[in-house]
């Protein structure tokens, strides 16, 4: 492989639009995914939010996205990426879980975050036998069944609207008496039939039997009280933890893990950029994210430029 | 799609997977399902690496859905290893091929 210029560890929208841009600025870049490029639009049935676009599902715009990147020479690789490390030369080095070690001056981190766990027991035991992150992915499974959705920010109140075509009945359980989410979301699942709220309890625990969840075990924020739900199915949606756990050196983080960055997306560690979920910021879209890409990519160049003239930014 | 890779039905599993002899691995997977794409080319070239060790067959669960519901497939994709027709091993979402191929070297060492 000849010398590369940038890394972007994540295929999500960040990781696709930071790939587009280096290939515009002709920059010899890969992009490492470890699954299938999309990011969070794969966990979205249909996006309504980005300009130009006034429906399209999410699949949808992972591929045209994925194909745009492309078009400008994107390679995209299947790699899961273990660690990024800052080199003594001051560039980096990229681990991956196939063995692989990729170098280059800069780096562009679109890792995003994972789901939030409950943290209770039974949670890992029945992880794809009735547990679920992800409506789009397992709803279907779930026809005509009792379910429960937990959480009261946008994603777990959305959701339980969508998961209402598949289970017969969805319980919406927060640990306070009012939701996060916003009141359109809010006006919608509320007047839904099929949804009964349950307000001020968290889960004490998941059980079942091998075939699968059977119970959410509750407990009530206010009295203590304890009760319990029969279920085949939780969906949990508490929040995202940034993966920004890769970056293996000290690097400036919120005390949530999120990156912080100038306005050049660049993070504490200079020649390191964030872009998307993982960075701090007011809201995390997919137009966020593109436009945090944007941003990093053209930092990149601008940056490898004066490395190049010696100057630094 | 690889010669290599089996694909079965509701109607032809038992004769395909639970009559079958030695170890196979089947993917429970549907065309809306973006993990499931991403773990086809990987599951392709675990066919080829693993020929004579483990059979690798494929079930569309869109198409299929009484073979997901008695294993109780809650999430796709979903990998069950079946040995000599019984259940033995279930890998469910995304994984890497390492792993995979560990799982099969665990099962694939006391088969045939």
């Amino acid at each position: 492989m000849s010398k590369l210029d940038l890394i972007i560890v994540g295929g999500g929208p960040a990781g696709l639009c930071a790939a587009m841009y280096a290939g515009r600025g002709m920059l010899n870049a890969v992009l490492l995914e470890r699954g299938i490029p999309g990011g969070e639009l794969l966990n979205t049935e249909k996006i309504e939010d980005y300009p130009g676009f006034e429906s399209i599902l999410g699949q949808d715009l992972a591929a045209r996205m994925t194909e745009h990147a492309k078009k400008f020479g994107a390679d995209i690789r299947m790699e899961n990426v273990e660690g990024i490390w800052k080199q003594p030369d001051g560039g980096f080095k990229v681990t991956t879980s196939n063995g692989e070690t990729y170098h280059a001056p800069t780096v562009i981190i679109t890792a995003g975050g994972t789901p939030t766990k409950l943290g209770v027991s039974g949670e890992a035991e029945y992880a794809g036998k009735g547990v679920s992150y992800c409506a789009v992915c397992d709803g279907a499974f779930f026809k005509g069944e009792t379910i429960a959705v937990i959480g009261g920010g946008d994603a777990a109140v959305e959701e339980a609207d969508y998961l209402t075509r598949y289970a017969a009945k969805v319980y919406l359980i927060h640990r306070r008496h009012e939701f996060r989410a916003s009141k359109v979301v809010q006006e919608r699942a509320l007047s839904n039939p099929k949804i009964e709220v349950i307000w001020n309890k968290k889960v004490l625990d998941l059980t079942g039997e091998v075939i699968g969840l059977k119970t959410v075990n509750l407990e009530d924020t206010v009295t203590g009280e304890r009760s319990a739900l029969s279920v085949t199915g939780c969906f949990v949606f508490i929040g995202f933890t940034p993966n920004s756990g890769l970056v293996r050196d000290h690097v400036a983080h919120d005390a949530t893990g999120y990156l912080v960055t100038d306005d050049r997306m660049m993070t504490s560690i200079p020649g390191l950029f964030a872009a998307g979920d993982l960075r701090v910021q007011l809201t995390r879209q997919v137009t966020t994210a593109v436009g945090d890409a944007t941003t990093a990519a053209i930092a990149v160049e601008k940056y490898l430029t004066d490395l190049k003239t010696g100057v630094r930014a | 799609m690889s010669a290599m890779i089996n694909h079965v039905t509701d109607d032809s599993f038992a004769a395909a997977v639970e009559q079958a002899t030695g170890l196979v691995l089947v993917d429970f997977w549907a065309e809306w399902c973006g993990p499931c794409r991403a773990i086809a080319p990987i599951l392709e070239d675990l066919a080829k690496s693993n020929e004579g060790r483990v059979q690798i067959a494929k079930l569309d669960v869109d198409a299929n859905q009484r073979t997901g519901m008695r294993f109780n497939v809650r999430s796709i994709p979903t990998l069950l290893f079946f040995k000599d027709g019984k259940l033995v091993d279930s890998v469910i979402g995304l994984t890497q091929k390492t792993a995979l191929q560990e799982r099969i070297n665990k099962h694939a060492a006391h088969a045939a």
